[in-house]
């Protein structure tokens, strides 16, 4: 990059004010590596300093400005040009001149909005970073800073559970529950497959957990389904008036809240797939959506006054209310 | 709203089971032997039959318990009606043996004991896998094939139901043997 700068360069890089203090989360790269950033929730002050440090010390850096900005974008992989940024906040830290030595700049975005959660799938990255540039004639100092972004829930109000009579006319005949329709991601599963009629030869039965993320729209929609999880529920032969139990533990599978028309660019839903398995190989399967939603950390004394205004932002509760009173309570005693 | 600590992973409540139901015969029992090969006919014109012997307590078949003879040619015949008719992803028959009806081989050719068995249990595997399928089980080249004394070619295909049947409750059936329809559910509680 800087193979042709004459006289001075400098480096730049960005630190955040509650970096000993903000938990950091991991998160997978598009290339499926496991990398740990922080996190943020929605209505929380991004602040930190950003250093400039010059590589020859003594001779002076011109720059045509000093910046840094809070990014909140999407980007589709098929589309990589095109960036869709849904957040784009700027501070200016240094009109155009120069430095003579090296110097730190401070920054605060306040409660800025982040309204979706950090997202990286097989056609479409969701990502929020901050990024400070030396903005220089020939090339610009960058650096970028991902975080990543959780969006929390509360326990629904309304979640009724799911309850359907299926099958092949005389041949065969179930009714499946679940519990729920709308599971927290470290929720378990509970229900049960009842037979009613049983004329074919079942070998076994097994439920799985279907990811399917859609990018594009209007007639070029594209869905990429995953099987994030296969568990096996029943192993040899049903006849009619039995009941399987099913019990699902969610938190060990590799989970996102569902997320809905995201900026009208992308979807991800989760579905739960019934599949019987009869003794010629055939398959006999049920389909049924479900919605997943991340829960907020139990309320603890650390647990800071901005996180509980994020999460009075979704469903309001009792239990939000009670932990925004909470919070106020310790900051002021 | 109360939020729980600790989810509560407890059992659904569900109906005890009937014990008739629980320790009576299954409703599934579906057995097909083909066996007892037998060469009729003379000199250049002999063909194998074999004994095909259904044993069932399915609804869908008239018989409970029927016995016919067949060749190898009926077998083909099924193939080819169930191909042209069902969107069933036929399984495959066993070989042809073009090269075992060429003469001047070394041994029995057609009728070798060992190639009689490979064949019978080939015929074998592959009614028992039809005749399980349940759209299979809708075409009337099946039951005739099954438990009619002989096959009459100039049959009117069909279905055994009106087909109405699969409209009113079905699951989403797929595989590499099937390519059943998208149907609704029978009812949502």
């Amino acid at each position: 990059m800087s193979f042709f700068s004459f006289g001075q360069s400098a480096e730049i890089d960005v630190v955040l004010n509650d970096a000993e203090t903000r938990k950091k989360v991991e998160h997978k790269s598009e290339d499926g590596k496991k990398d740990k950033y922080f996190l943020f929730y929605d209505g929380e002050t991004v602040s930190g300093k950003v250093n400039v440090t010059l590589k020859n010390p003594g001779k002076r850096l011109e720059h045509q400005g000093i910046k840094i900005e809070f990014v909140g974008q999407i980007e589709l992989y098929y589309d990589r040009g095109n960036h869709h940024e849904f957040v784009s906040l700027v501070k200016d830290l240094a009109r155009p001149g120069e430095i003579t030595q090296s110097q730190t700049f401070d920054f605060e975005f306040t409660h800025v909005e982040k309204p979706y959660e950090s997202y990286t799938g097989q056609n479409v990255k969701l990502r929020y970073f901050l990024r400070a540039t030396v903005i220089r004639r020939l090339n610009d100092v960058v650096k970028e800073m991902d975080i990543v972004v959780h969006t929390l829930s509360t326990y629904p109000e309304l979640n009724s559970s799911i309850k359907m009579e299926v099958g092949i006319e005389d041949c065969l005949h179930i009714e499946f529950e679940y519990n729920k329709s709308k599971y927290h991601l470290k929720d378990v599963i509970v229900g049960k497959i009842y037979f009613l009629l049983v004329r074919i030869k079942i070998k076994h039965m097994e439920i799985d957990i279907i990811k399917r993320e859609t990018t594009g729209t209007g007639p070029s929609v594209y869905h990429e389904n995953d099987t994030i999880a296969k568990y096996e529920i029943m192993d040899g032969a049903p006849v009619r008036g039995e009941s399987i139990p099913i019990r699902l533990f969610l938190a060990g599978y590799d989970l996102t809240p569902t997320m809905r028309d995201i900026n009208k660019k992308f979807s991800v839903r989760y579905y739960l797939n019934l599949v019987l398995i009869d003794e010629e190989e055939r398959r006999y399967f049920k389909q049924q959506e479900i919605t997943l939603w991340r829960k907020g950390d139990v309320v603890r004394k650390s647990m800071s006054h901005q996180a509980a205004i994020a999460s009075q932002r979704f469903e309001g509760s009792a239990a939000s209310e009670s932990a925004l009173e909470q919070a106020a309570k310790e900051e002021s005693g | 709203m109360s939020e729980p600590a600790v989810a509560d992973t407890r059992r659904l409540n569900s109906k005890p089971q009937d014990l008739t139901d629980a320790y009576g015969p299954p409703s599934n029992f579906l057995e097909i032997d083909v066996y007892d090969p037998q060469i009729v006919g003379v000199g250049r014109n002999r063909y194998t039959t074999y004994e095909v012997r259904m044993k069932t307590n399915l609804p869908i078949f008239k018989l409970k318990d029927s016995c016919v003879r067949r060749r190898y040619s009926d077998f083909e015949w099924l193939k080819n009606e169930l191909e042209r008719d069902s969107k069933i992803v036929v399984p495959p028959l066993p070989g042809k043996a073009l090269k075992r009806q060429l003469p001047f081989r070394g041994d029995e050719g057609l009728f070798e004991e060992s190639f009689l068995e490979e064949r019978r249990a080939g015929l074998e595997q592959f009614i028992n896998r039809i005749a399980g399928h349940p759209l299979a089980q809708n075409e009337r080249c099946l039951h005739m094939f099954l438990q009619e004394e002989s096959i009459d070619r100039n049959y009117i295909p069909g279905k055994r139901k009106p087909s109405a049947a699969p409209a009113s409750c079905t699951f989403i059936s797929t595989s590499r043997h099937n390519a059943g329809g998208n149907v609704r559910a029978v009812s949502t509680l």
